[in-house]
């Protein structure tokens, strides 16, 4: 495959930098090492009314180091992936190590995992960094002059971020994997205002951030084209739609917004190290508990939520993560019923489980791995309803497209989500446009109330790039997808 | 080859860069922190922080163009080669037809050359200090006493260095420590938190006593306690400085001159032009940044790296001061760079990377407040404030780990978490008293925001609207 490997990463040299952590740590009495060396590029341009107004190009590069000893965990990263400051992040890693093992650390032993060496490769066609950056943003800025161009749109706010992540792994095990992927994330919102009531409102394009390379601002998988074509149409919809009237409906809810109600309330709570409460002093716990699995009903029958790190084109898609597991797919959720959740090596140990399924990450080489999400998907019913089908089933509810803001508490539980834009559904039509709308829930009765699945026609994938966790917080990419689906009773309000 | 100093690497880019002009940032630094959970460590680590970044600028007839290229590393970074694809990067970039010439000498915080030439203070040998040994003895209490510990302290150093080819030359360290415990009890579902930072000496590790302090902090909270849900509605609360801080950084981020102009912000008028001038509130308040605030030191010069957007490049280096945003109640300043200050005719006023709230000299104490509270609700912090009308600022959020009921000037019992719906500037409206300001960590944005002063404020009417049995 071409451009398989960064050759930038190679002439860095990492199984010399590496072997020398790897040889210090031993020597100070380390009974497991993990050794990264990184290499990554990002690169964000900004456009308001298509005049760029603000970019900038980065390269990190840097070693991480991580050690157990003695029931202790230490972690050391330098910048510059030098043999030298390999041995010194193994000798720092070591100290700290010992410090918390003094302390009383947590630092269970890994679960096993074969040992592996294999070189893997996301399956992009174009890196997007090997498009000029002139074409890169002359691209942003044709598509952000269409839009004004046509009214009600007065303003265009544009920005396209793209990502290469370069990655060698080893550890004292004997696994050794090279890898690379890229991000792509282009987004553009629009702003208008109504000609006779002076109101202001904005409409973001939803097709989110990808795995993929340049190819999906060609078309592939997203028609950017069609969304750019109908998007001042909806915005006119939205500035003139009245506001909700608050009460229960069902909605229909495209898998343009539904996945970050997936992403909240069955991502996040199904994260081991939550439920273990790893993140109770941050990022907050989960109303799961471990001896929930294969008991707790989380909805209904048709729910069925499977995870996985190797859907082509998935943001959290890897060949290894960063404990040298290899990539898995397993379910979450079965007809309902909980069945599986995020393990790294250590919280596999934690719960019993003889192997971890491969939810190791960290942002960088100056983040020690967490248990991040993988990405997490509910299933489409096969030889279901398109979304015409889910909408004709509907007398009187709502259909909800694109995700906009966002509130969930701290153990997952209860929760606020608002779109893009809605539209009330009359006698299985879809209606007139109606604005403010937020639904709010309780995690198990919202997906209690899942009536109907849409088909694989219906499904698609979204996702975030910008998911925080952890101390010092490090954010995660990651991809969810969705058919449409329906929910029966759902408490909506107005949100302003 | 040598370990280059910071400020050789910086010399070197600005001697390769072939621009124009020329701006180049070096930082550099580490970090070292612990975290724990239920009594135990978690995770500990350490890393060292080193960026060079370079902003080129090219003029043409037309105007300015800027390139900006960043890599990690300082010491070894290949200063041709950033120096050159900062260069070639102007080229893809817009030409901004005003933009001013980079800061002068003249312009740029006295004193700071001669700090610029002295070397980076050396970090402390144990950043940590007698954290692992306070955090031992606070560990074998809680256990013995039914309680789970979990928290956070970093220990961390930033230096940045601004050299540009108009001659500016800069120094500024940051030194910073933080700290936060959360408490839970094995049996009881009353959750308590505190967190704070310091600015300390960048030779000098961790505070010592710190841990227990706050260990001790949450001890005297009330547990095992009446506990009572929260129906929804309106209620008198008292928001402690946690809470405070959190809510005036969503006030503070919406402050840029431009996005008020455009009718963007809470801060823009209907119809046009902004809300500067227009009282927010009957009370005496003032919410200010100054790079100087003793305890809270800023970066007192404009640290631009492009697309982050909080600065203009072409302001690198540029002299902050004291600034009031809001003075006695009254909004008195946007944020502005250079071009948008000639453009409304106001004196420049830049972001700075602290911000303080300030009621009347003899505020009181949070203690008094609650004192002389009949019935209302303390809440010490909040949690997942996120925006939902721009125009308003509404935000909705919940707060969490510790809710008290205040009755006849007690702490009666605890109180379930609930979600609120509020706005930051319509609630100043209905502030009925403020407290005395003190350094605070806000519980939500204390991962990036930290230096922050603020004072436990009364706010009636105050909208909880739903409950929740989250802890």
């Amino acid at each position: 495959m071409p451009g398989e490997v960064d050759q930038d990463l190679i002439g860095l040299r990492p199984r010399e930098t590496a072997d020398a952590a790897l040889e210090r740590a031993a020597r100070l009495g380390a009974e497991h090492t993990s050794v990264r060396v990184e290499r990554t590029r990002r690169s964000v341009v900004f456009l308001r009314d298509g005049a760029p107004s603000n970019s900038s190009d980065s390269t990190d590069t840097a070693v991480a180091v991580q050690v157990l000893r003695g029931g202790g965990t230490g972690f050391a990263s330098r910048t510059a992936p030098v043999p030298r400051n390999a041995a010194l992040c193994a000798e720092r890693a070591v100290d700290l190590a010992k410090a918390a093992a003094r302390v009383g650390g947590g630092g269970s032993d890994p679960v096993d995992e074969p040992v592996h060496r294999a070189t893997w490769r996301a399956s992009y066609e174009v890196n997007p960094f090997d498009v000029p950056s002139e074409e890169r943003t002359a691209l942003l800025a044709d598509w952000s002059r269409r839009l004004l161009s046509s009214p009600p749109v007065s303003h265009v706010w544009a920005m396209l971020a793209i990502t290469e992540e370069n990655k060698f792994y080893t550890d004292s095990a004997g696994t050794e994997t090279l890898q690379r992927r890229v991000r792509t994330h282009p987004m553009l919102v629009a702003v208008g205002t109504h000609p006779r009531t002076g109101r202001t409102a904005s409409l973001r394009t939803l097709g989110g951030p990808s795995g993929q390379g340049w190819e999906y601002l060609s078309g592939t998988d997203w028609d950017w084209e069609a969304e750019l074509s109908e998007l001042p149409g909806h915005l006119d919809g939205k500035l003139r739609a009245p506001s909700v009237e608050p009460g229960r409906y069902d909605l229909v809810i495209d898998p343009s917004n539904l996945w970050l109600t997936l992403h909240e309330s069955v991502g996040h709570a199904t994260e081991l190290d939550r439920i273990l409460g790893h993140e109770a002093g941050y990022a907050g716990t989960s109303f799961v508990s471990a001896s929930d699995l294969g008991t707790l009903c989380y909805g209904s029958d048709l729910m069925n939520v499977r995870a996985d790190r190797t859907a082509p084109g998935g943001l959290a898609t890897v060949g290894f993560d960063d404990e040298g597991v290899k990539a898995q797919e397993w379910s979450l959720v079965e007809e309902g019923l909980l069945v599986g959740l995020q393990l790294d090596r250590r919280g596999a140990r934690t719960i019993g489980s003889p192997r971890s399924n491969g939810c190791s990450y960290a942002e960088s080489a100056a983040h020690a791995p967490l248990q991040r999400m993988p990405n997490v998907s509910l299933r489409p019913s096969p030889g279901g309803p398109s979304t015409p089908d889910l909408l004709g089933g509907v007398d009187d509810g709502i259909y909800v497209v694109g995700a906009a803001g966002w509130s969930i508490d701290m153990q997952r539980r209860d929760f606020q989500f608002t779109a893009q834009r809605c539209y009330r559904v009359r006698g299985g039509q879809v209606a007139e446009p109606v604005g403010d709308v937020a639904y709010r829930g309780n995690t198990q009765d919202f997906w209690a109330a899942l009536s109907a699945v849409g088909g694989p026609q219906t499904y698609r994938l979204f996702g975030a790039d910008l998911c925080a966790k952890g101390q010092p917080t490090q954010s995660a990419p990651v991809s969810h997808g969705c058919p449409t689906a329906l929910f029966e009773g759902v408490s909506v309000r107005r949100s302003v | 080859m040598a370990d280059r100093t910071p400020q050789e690497t910086a010399e070197r880019v600005l001697a390769d860069c072939r621009a124009d002009a020329c701006v180049v940032i070096v930082e550099q630094g580490g970090g070292t922190h612990l975290r724990w959970a239920a009594n135990t460590v978690t995770a500990s680590g350490s890393a060292d922080v080193g960026r060079t970044t370079v902003i080129a600028l090219r003029n043409t007839r037309e105007g300015t163009s800027a390139g900006v290229v960043s890599h990690s590393g300082v010491h070894g970074v290949d200063t041709s080669r950033i120096a050159e694809e900062a260069w070639r990067s102007c080229s893809g970039n817009p030409v901004v037809a005003d933009a001013p010439a980079l800061p002068g000498p003249g312009e740029v915080p006295v004193g700071s050359a001669a700090e610029w030439r002295s070397p980076a203070p050396a970090p402390p040998e144990d950043p940590l200090g007698n954290v692992p040994e306070e955090l031992r003895s606070a560990f074998a209490r809680a256990r013995a006493e039914g309680r789970l510990l979990h928290g956070y302290a970093e220990r961390h150093v930033r230096t940045t260095y601004l050299a540009s080819s108009t001659g500016v030359r800069l120094r500024h360290t940051r030194p910073t420590a933080l700290l936060d415990l959360t408490m839970r009890g094995v049996e009881d579902p009353a959750t308590s938190w505190a967190g704070d930072s310091a600015t300390t000496a960048p030779d000098t590790p961790f505070p010592e006593g710190w841990v227990t302090a706050m260990d001790d902090r949450l001890r005297a909270r009330p547990r095992r306690t009446r506990r009572s849900a929260c129906p929804p509605g309106r209620y008198e609360v008292i928001l402690s400085p946690s809470c405070v801080a959190d809510l005036m950084l969503h006030l503070y981020r919406e402050l840029d001159a431009d996005d008020a102009l455009h009718g963007r912000t809470v801060f823009g008028r209907p119809g046009g032009g902004t809300r500067l001038g227009e009282r927010l509130t009957s009370q005496p308040l003032a919410l200010s940044s100054d790079p100087a605030l003793p305890g809270m030191g800023a970066v007192p010069f404009v640290v631009a790296r492009g697309a982050d957007g909080a600065a203009s490049v072409f302001d690198s280096g540029l002299s902050l001061g004291a600034t009031d945003w809001i003075a006695d109640g009254v909004l008195n300043t946007l944020v502005h760079d250079r071009r948008s200050a000639l453009r409304a005719g106001v004196p420049v006023s830049p972001r700075i990377d602290n911000l303080r709230l300030e009621g009347p000299a003899d505020a009181p104490s949070l203690a008094d407040m609650v004192a002389s509270t009949r019935r209302g609700l303390l809440v010490t912090s909040l949690w997942y404030l996120r925006q939902v009308d721009a125009a308003s600022l509404r935000l909705t959020g919940l707060t969490r780990d510790g809710v008290y009921l205040v009755e006849d000037g007690e702490v009666t019992g605890t109180v379930g978490n609930s979600r609120f719906d509020e706005s930051p500037v319509g609630l100043l409206e209905r502030v009925t008293e403020v407290g005395r300001s003190t350094r605070t960590l806000p519980r939500e944005w204390g991962d990036c925001t930290v230096r922050t002063a603020m004072p436990p404020l009364r706010v009636a009417d105050f909208a909880l609207s739903a409950a929740t049995t989250s802890v």
